[in-house]
């Protein structure tokens, strides 16, 4: 308690880091300037109410969620494999598992748009072989493509870490209560790697649900989703007050994926003793 | 005699070349307790996961009722186990935990119901089934743990170490019901633990082992009265253990005299252990015997002394109730029946 200080330089930066930006975001998102000046309005939400705009909401949330579905199904064996234990070269898998996410986010998925092009590695490599050609670039495909390549490993290292950390006595106890393999993973490992499932689901579906620089180069823009919409409201239309309003309502749906996996995440918390 | 349920045959056991278990043949008759005893390394654990189904044997069979069980899975199995740190799971109910096996045998709800409210009484626990496993305490934990186990009516309940975390007084109680629960049940026990008193109390039958070899199987008496060699001695109660000589039948000599003693068949002049319980040397006056020394330490361990004496290059320990101060001469006086003449363990 002496220490209190100790905190003050950090309650600074969150004050002028991140609770002001957000009021700030806030201010704009029911504010609107006119010619008699700002007035408070629920004009910028009424707008995203419009069919277009939350077709757009909807696009993105359906983009993640597939995208988040694919990871889950992809990167749940992944982690089983990895924490398996015999398997012996773990450590090499798991450090190329992360070695991508060291390079630059906009260069791997640039890197997709060459190989998915129309007269790209790909596809000479199906010409070659006399298949047809794969045209799936500047589609929903691609996005969920690069984002399924992009978000995997945030899907297999919860849920390895979480797997890796069950007690192996419970498995045994398991079989030996009469268990046989699928029983085992049906009662007991699935329901204790929940906590990984859970927050590998949010840490897929937060990043996936709010990108533009996937549907911007994997789509080819045709696919805006609410990420894009952002950045044109900021960057291109400049008006500010929408884009806060959509910013908000983005975060609204974070929070509401956050509350619904929390409780997922929760359940274990009093297992800490194991 | 019962018949025999559990048959181990030169049982042998390597991991990665390392020796755990060394030609184990050892049988296990209904209804009894055994137990297995030793230091940590010694190879009981890996006998009892053999049993269990969790680890395969290299070389060697393994029956279960007369029938060749090396190849079957610990599911398959008609053991139980109650698991050293208990292994309940943590992400169900106390209810749910013990229901866990019946469900697997897709037993009806009501009969499940019955069940678990029945073992929980036994294991004085009604009421618990809600209860989540986190919230209760060391010594309940291993209760659920037994309970779960037993719920299944196994032919074989395995135990591993399992009052190991228990404070001193829980385990005396929990060793008493264990051992109650077993008579009531009838079911046999293959108990694992490195704690001799534990295994004096509470076995039929006590299997000593070392380095993954068995050294001796007796009943609890058998194994303090007749150690067959001086490892035995001295891990099964406190021990003095001396070189001496088999001069001929009946006559060993040790710390420079001859003692008369009950033992034969050696060779002459053989070299021996000779090993004397603390409690079997009697404290007599220097005149009384021809062994004499000096009282170095007395320590006061609650229902006796231990005293400490040093004579003819040797620091006897003593047990006694009455005691002599530090400093004292005496006289140490042992019976020939107290005086225990074994073969040297040669190292391996």
């Amino acid at each position: 308690m002496r220490r209190n200080w100790l905190s003050y330089p950090y309650l600074f930066w969150v004050l002028l880091f991140i609770l002001l930006p957000l009021l700030l975001v806030l201010y704009y998102s029911i504010t609107s300037i006119t010619g008699e000046g700002i007035r408070f309005t629920l004009e910028h939400f009424q707008r995203f109410m419009e069919p277009i705009y939350l077709r757009v909401l909807f696009r993105s949330v359906k983009l993640a969620f597939i995208s988040t579905v694919l990871c889950l199904l992809l990167g749940y064996p992944m982690a089983m494999i990895l924490a398996g234990k015999n398997f012996k070269k773990k450590n090499v898998m798991v450090f190329l598992f992360v070695v991508p996410m060291w390079m630059n986010f906009l260069l791997r998925t640039y890197a997709w748009m060459t190989l998915l092009e129309k007269n790209g590695l790909i596809n000479t490599f199906l010409a070659r072989l006399g298949l047809s050609p794969l045209n799936i670039l500047y589609t929903e495909k691609a996005v969920v493509l690069g984002m399924v390549y992009n978000f995997l490993p945030f899907m297999v290292l919860p849920i390895y870490s979480v797997l890796s950390k069950i007690d192996k006595s419970l498995i045994e106890a398991a079989e030996d209560l009469g268990a046989n393999g699928i029983t085992v993973f049906r009662k007991v490992i699935f329901p204790l790697s929940l906590p990984g499932v859970a927050s590998g689901i949010t840490m897929v579906f937060m990043p996936a649900v709010t990108t533009f620089v996937i549907s911007r180069l994997l789509g080819g823009g045709q696919f805006t989703l609410i990420g894009n919409l952002i950045e044109q409201q900021f960057l291109v239309a400049g008006d500010w007050n929408f884009g806060s309003a959509i910013s908000m309502v983005m975060m609204a749906v974070i929070l509401l994926s956050i509350g619904i996996m929390s409780r997922y995440e929760r359940e274990n918390e009093g297992g800490g003793l194991w | 005699m019962q018949e025999i349920i559990i048959d181990l045959v030169n049982v042998s056991k390597n991991y990665n070349g390392t020796e755990a278990l060394n030609n184990i043949n050892l049988y296990i008759r209904k209804n009894e307790f055994v137990t297995l005893l030793g230091p940590s390394g010694c190879g009981k654990t890996t006998t009892l996961r053999i049993i269990g189904g969790f680890e395969k044997p290299s070389s060697g069979e393994v029956y279960f009722n007369g029938v060749k069980i090396n190849d079957l899975p610990p599911y398959k199995r008609k053991v139980n186990t109650v698991f050293q740190k208990y292994a309940l799971f943590p992400h169900l109910s106390v209810f749910e935990n013990i229901a866990f096996g019946l469900k697997i045998k897709k037993m009806d709800k009501k009969i499940i119901d019955k069940k678990v409210r029945e073992v929980l009484a036994m294991v004085n626990l009604a009421g618990y089934e809600k209860r989540k496993i986190d919230s209760l305490s060391g010594g309940q934990q291993q209760r659920i743990a037994i309970a779960r186990a037993l719920v299944n009516e196994p032919e074989v309940l395995l135990l591993d170490e399992p009052l190991g975390a228990l404070d001193l007084k829980l385990r005396q109680e929990m060793q008493f019901e264990l051992k109650n629960m077993q008579q009531r049940l009838g079911i046999t026990f293959v108990y694992v633990t490195h704690d001799q008193e534990e295994a004096l109390s509470m076995s039929d039958t006590i299997v000593v082992m070392k380095d993954g070899r068995i050294q001796q199987i007796g009943t609890p008496i058998d194994i303090y009265n007749e150690p067959k060699n001086a490892f035995v001695a001295d891990f099964i109660g406190e021990s003095n253990i001396i070189n001496g000589t088999m001069v001929q039948d009946y006559l060993v000599n040790f710390a420079g005299l001859d003692f008369e003693c009950v033992d034969s068949g050696f060779g002459q002049n053989e070299p021996v252990d000779v090993v004397i319980r603390p409690e079997d040397i009697q404290v007599v006056s220097e005149a009384e015997s021809p062994l004499r020394g000096e009282v170095k330490t007395v320590t006061f361990k609650g229902v006796h002394y231990e005293m400490i004496v040093q004579s003819n290059g040797i620091h006897w320990k003593i047990h006694s109730t009455g005691m002599e101060p530090a400093g004292t001469r005496v006289g140490l006086k042992i019976v020939p029946d107290a005086i225990h003449v074994m073969r040297r363990v040669t190292a391996k």
